[in-house]
């Protein structure tokens, strides 16, 4: 079977740091000063209250499943899915190493980096 | 004579009869589109004060169709909401009407994605957009956003790849009197259940045809649809709005019709229960089905149930739906539905719909679409229209 290649996520000023601290094997989220809150997917200015007073902080990288579509009808077969942040947020990602029997909601992943197309480190959800 | 007010009719509606249009350009199906909805009213050219379009127009907005359209008007309007933006055009042209700032509007839709090999299965992730680069990396397209909201209405509420099916199986019951139709076949639930899985849960079956064609309406002041020939057709309730993952605070089973399905109720002054026939934006069987609920034609949850055992099917069950054959069957010109569902509403409160399928004395129909992913942002828009 066909192994999927990454496309390049392109680097933006919204997302340099990420990036960053992804190279550096570390996973953050955007912690907002004022309203105390995370968002994902990560902005410069606060989607709950438009402060721009946002900081970096580490993240679990824990997450269960909410839901999941594995792509059959292409040349390499992918599973996408919106995983549940431990600290809250939902996030678009990828499932990979399906566990015996098939994914399903509720299922506990823990985060690792892959490489893209040209070697940005791109967040993805394995068993665990 | 009905004593609910309305502000404008739709007066002229048209469907592209084609499926297929590799010898045309875009904007001259758009204006075969124009033409047709003009003879369709019995208007004239020279009446058209205002242009509506979407994305689907060729050019930056209304410019180039207008130029190639050769039309002087004193309003005009693109917005972009995907599939269901002309629903939200209708409701913009009556208010436009109202407020005096014209008396005829032009909405047009048309595209070639059948020629130029557009597919449900291309990520559809848009480069430059503030999520492209959260998103782009993991091959999010339309099939597998929508499988990832059927997987979750099915874990949340028991909903059953049959009763899915049931969905297909009503489009296809009103397709086989569409000579239009792309595909005309009548199809049961095992049809579907055997058919293969494209992204999971969801079957090939399950998926819209692709199509090229088009459609176009037209939208005017109530006094001069009363003094056309056609039965008059009142717009008389609408709603909009955008749904999207509000930040990370995800629900996959609701959708925008839960907002712009209770405004356009409360503004007709109706209920669901009064609704004769309802036109379901369908690039999915699991699209109708939350639209279905988040309407309120039955409690969320219970679609699966409500869909089941021909529920939808014109003449069988309690809701008809869809019956030109939707996008399931008929037509899904530009990948994009919203025209094809105001027009066979259209055409069932005319009294124009195949005679196989036409509800009996139609009066009050339903017109919903989204437009988007249901995966991950999507606009919907809701029509109430009323027969004069």
């Amino acid at each position: 079977m066909a192994e999927r290649i990454l496309p390049a996520p392109g680097i933006t000023p919204e997302t340099a740091a990420f990036v960053a601290a992804a190279r550096e094997g570390r996973f953050v989220l955007p912690h907002c000063e004022d309203c105390g809150r995370t968002h994902w997917y990560p902005r410069a200015v606060c989607p709950h209250c438009w402060s721009t007073r946002l900081q970096w902080q580490p993240a679990s990288g824990r997450a269960t499943v909410y839901s999941h579509s594995t792509m059959l009808r292409v040349e390499a077969p992918f599973t996408l899915a919106w995983v549940t942040l431990a600290e809250g947020p939902a996030m678009l990602t990828n499932l990979v190493d399906p566990p015996a029997g098939g994914w399903h909601i509720g299922q506990a992943v823990r985060l690792r980096f892959v490489p893209a197309e040209d070697g940005t480190p791109v967040p993805v959800f394995a068993p665990g | 004579m009905s004593t609910r007010p309305s502000s404008a009719c739709i007066v002229g509606a048209y469907e592209h009869p084609t499926r297929k249009a590799p010898d045309k350009t875009v904007a001259q199906l758009h204006a075969e589109c124009a033409a047709g909805a003009l003879a369709d009213a019995g208007l004239a050219r020279g009446d058209i004060d205002a242009y509506f379009c979407s994305g689907d127009a060729p050019g930056m907005g209304p410019l180039s169709m207008l130029d190639y359209l050769n039309l002087k008007v004193r309003h005009t309007e693109a917005t972009d909401l995907g599939g269901c933006s002309y629903l939200a055009l209708v409701a913009h042209a009556r208010d436009a009407i109202a407020a005096g700032r014209c008396n005829v509007a032009l909405i047009t839709l048309a595209g070639r994605p059948r020629s130029e090999g557009s597919s449900g299965t291309a990520p559809r992730t848009r480069a430059g957009t503030p999520e492209a680069p959260w998103e782009a990396p993991y091959g999010l397209t339309t099939v597998n956003g929508y499988g990832m909201v059927a997987q979750r209405h099915m874990h949340a509420f028991g909903t059953t790849p049959e009763q899915l099916a049931w969905i297909k199986v009503a489009a296809s019951q009103h397709a086989q009197h569409n000579p239009h139709a792309m595909l005309r076949d009548v199809v049961t639930v095992q049809d579907v259940l055997a058919s293969p899985v494209i992204s999971d849960p969801l079957r090939r079956l399950d998926c819209c045809v692709v199509s090229d064609g088009g459609g176009a309406v037209i939208v005017a002041r109530p006094e001069i649809a009363r003094s056309l020939q056609r039965p008059v057709v009142k717009v008389i309730g609408a709603g909009e709005t955008v749904r999207h993952p509000f930040a990370g605070g995800l629900d996959l089973t609701t959708t925008g019709a839960a907002i712009s399905g209770p405004i356009a109720f409360a503004q007709a002054g109706v209920r669901p229960a009064d609704i004769q026939y309802a036109s379901i934006y369908d690039s999915f069987t699991i699209t109708v089905l939350l639209q279905l609920e988040d309407l309120g034609f039955c409690a969320k949850g219970e679609g699966g149930r409500f869909v089941a055992d021909g529920n939808l099917i014109s003449g069988v069950g309690r809701l008809p739906f869809n019956t030109d054959g939707g996008g399931l069957c008929n037509n899904h010109p530009a990948n994009r539905g919203g025209i094809t569902k105001i027009i066979e509403a259209v055409r069932q409160l005319r009294g124009e719909a195949h005679p196989a399928v036409q509800v009996k004395d139609c009066a009050l129909a339903l017109a919903q679409g989204t437009g988007g992913n249901l995966g991950s942002r999507h606009g919907s828009a809701t029509l109430i229209l009323e027969r004069e």
